[in-house]
């Protein structure tokens, strides 16, 4: 195979690769305009009242959730993983449903790309992406789980 | 005659972006609405209630010019973000670091499609180097997160002044002189040709030394999810001075690689609740403006200004992360 053509091939992927992930972002960052807009605007009421938010950043994340869910969230557990997609009515945490598609573009945008590569039989480009998928996908699962500072 | 004019043109050019790279330095290391936030943070508590808009209002504006600047350098906005940031503004290193490779993340996302629609970002050179990357940026973020970063700030401020020596003492890194493609990099048909923009030149690339380039960014992705820095900082010149690819190429792939290795580094904060809102979203709106227009910049702006400006940030963020981790006020 000639160099040539072998970079038109990448670059078609690449098209592919780069369509999704313009679309994805613009997708992610209306969210978020949205989103903060709804919250910062009192429009959609916030489970930490944004007068109180600043109390609490000063300290680390391990205190921070403790510190909210005892003052606000009353939750059996702080909130850690995916909890907070049952405090999605909550105008702070829609935020999150933004950040959250933001963070998952790379993954479809792999997975869009596999077809095209095993159209083309590039075997180690496809396990290549596989195995980036799943590993994205085992750190966006929440399972590994990390101790205190 | 035309010679002349021609001359002047690039004068003025030159001019233009060497103001634009000052103004940009300026409004991040001087900013006055961070001075004044510093300022805020010692009033009392009621009082900073009263005016909690500032903070969103502060984080947007310099995020906003560390959006433009990070993409003209190639680098992750939150090897900026987090020194400046966590030095200015009064929020916890966990939130800083969160943020950090959210904002990396999402000032990527706003640069890849267009660096790879203009082969300025390589989709074959990326995947294998992601995939170790932020394999690696994984254990780096949940070792991060369960120890003290005082030590490993010094250590990272050692390491980036030393990729600035590194870049001082090379002489070919914008066009690298690669004889000969390595093994690896023809089974893995990782080359291609790209259009330089400011003089039209069609160049064709390839690599070599990608073994031990690949075997670097175990360390870098290990320190990306520990440091909450991104990682375009150590990218560029992997990228550049050990695997060979042009100074451009180089930038564009390390600016979309920073889409993937710190996706993964980012869930695992995210997952361990160092996100607020309130420090995120004018963070990352500001981030993503910002790089909307450094791509812009990006694709006229000449390599010998890129490869300075790359200089004088990882000065800057070496200088920073060694002061914090030393302590010095």
């Amino acid at each position: 195979m000639s160099e040539e053509s072998v970079v038109v091939n990448t670059h078609h992927e690449q098209v592919i690769y780069a369509n999704i992930l313009e679309k994805g972002m613009y997708l992610g960052l209306g969210g978020l305009i949205v989103t903060f807009g709804l919250y910062v605007f009192g429009v959609i009421p916030s489970a930490i009242p944004l007068a109180e938010v600043s109390k609490y950043w000063s300290q680390d994340a391990h205190s921070y959730l403790e510190a909210i869910n005892r003052d606000f969230l009353h939750l059996d557990h702080p909130l850690i993983g995916w909890t907070w997609t049952t405090l999605l009515r909550k105008g702070d945490f829609l935020n999150f449903l933004s950040i959250a598609i933001l963070a998952s573009l790379t993954i479809l945008c792999y997975l869009a790309i596999i077809p095209s590569l095993l159209k083309k039989k590039d075997a180690v480009y496809t396990l290549m992406t596989i195995v980036g998928v799943v590993i994205l996908v085992l750190a966006a699962s929440g399972i590994l789980v990390v101790g205190g500072h | 005659m035309f010679d002349q004019d021609k001359l002047i043109h690039t004068k003025i050019r030159n001019s233009r972006f060497r103001g634009l790279w000052l103004l940009t330095l300026n409004l991040v290391l001087f900013c006055p609405i961070a001075a004044m936030a510093t300022e805020t943070v010692t009033a009392t508590t009621a009082a900073a209630s009263s005016t909690w808009w500032i903070w969103p209002v502060s984080l947007f504006v310099v995020t906003l010019v560390m959006g433009i600047v990070a993409v003209l350098g190639g680098i992750g906005g939150a090897v900026l973000y987090v020194p400046i940031i966590s030095g200015f503004f009064p929020f916890h290193l966990d939130f800083v670091r969160g943020t950090g490779l959210l904002v990396a993340l999402s000032g990527a996302l706003a640069a890849g499609p267009s660096l790879l629609r203009s082969d300025l970002a390589n989709l074959r050179l990326a995947i294998p180097v992601a995939l170790i990357a932020s394999t690696s940026a994984i254990f780096g973020s949940m070792i991060g997160l369960a120890v003290s970063t005082n030590i490993v700030q010094i250590c990272l401020g050692i390491t980036v002044l030393g990729i600035v020596a590194l870049m001082f003492m090379a002489k070919k890194s914008e066009l690298p002189d690669v004889p000969k493609a390595d093994a690896l990099s023809s089974a893995l048909r990782i080359y291609g040709v790209y259009t330089e923009g400011s003089s039209g030149q069609t160049v064709n690339w390839k690599i070599h030394r990608t073994p031990v380039g690949l075997a670097v960014f175990i360390i870098i992705g290990f320190m990306a999810g520990m440091f909450g820095l991104g990682a375009g900082w150590a990218n560029v010149p992997v990228l550049n001075l050990i695997m060979g690819a042009p100074l451009k190429i180089s930038v564009g792939t390390s600016k979309f690689l920073l889409s993937i290795t710190d996706t993964s580094a980012a869930w695992i904060y995210f997952n361990q609740g160092c996100v607020i809102p309130m420090i995120v979203i004018p963070s990352l709106i500001g981030i993503m403006l910002g790089s909307f227009i450094g791509v812009k910049i990006l694709k006229k702006a000449k390599p010998a200004f890129i490869r300075w400006m790359v200089i004088m940030l990882l000065i800057f963020a070496g200088l920073k992360a060694l002061q914090k981790g030393l302590g010095i006020m």
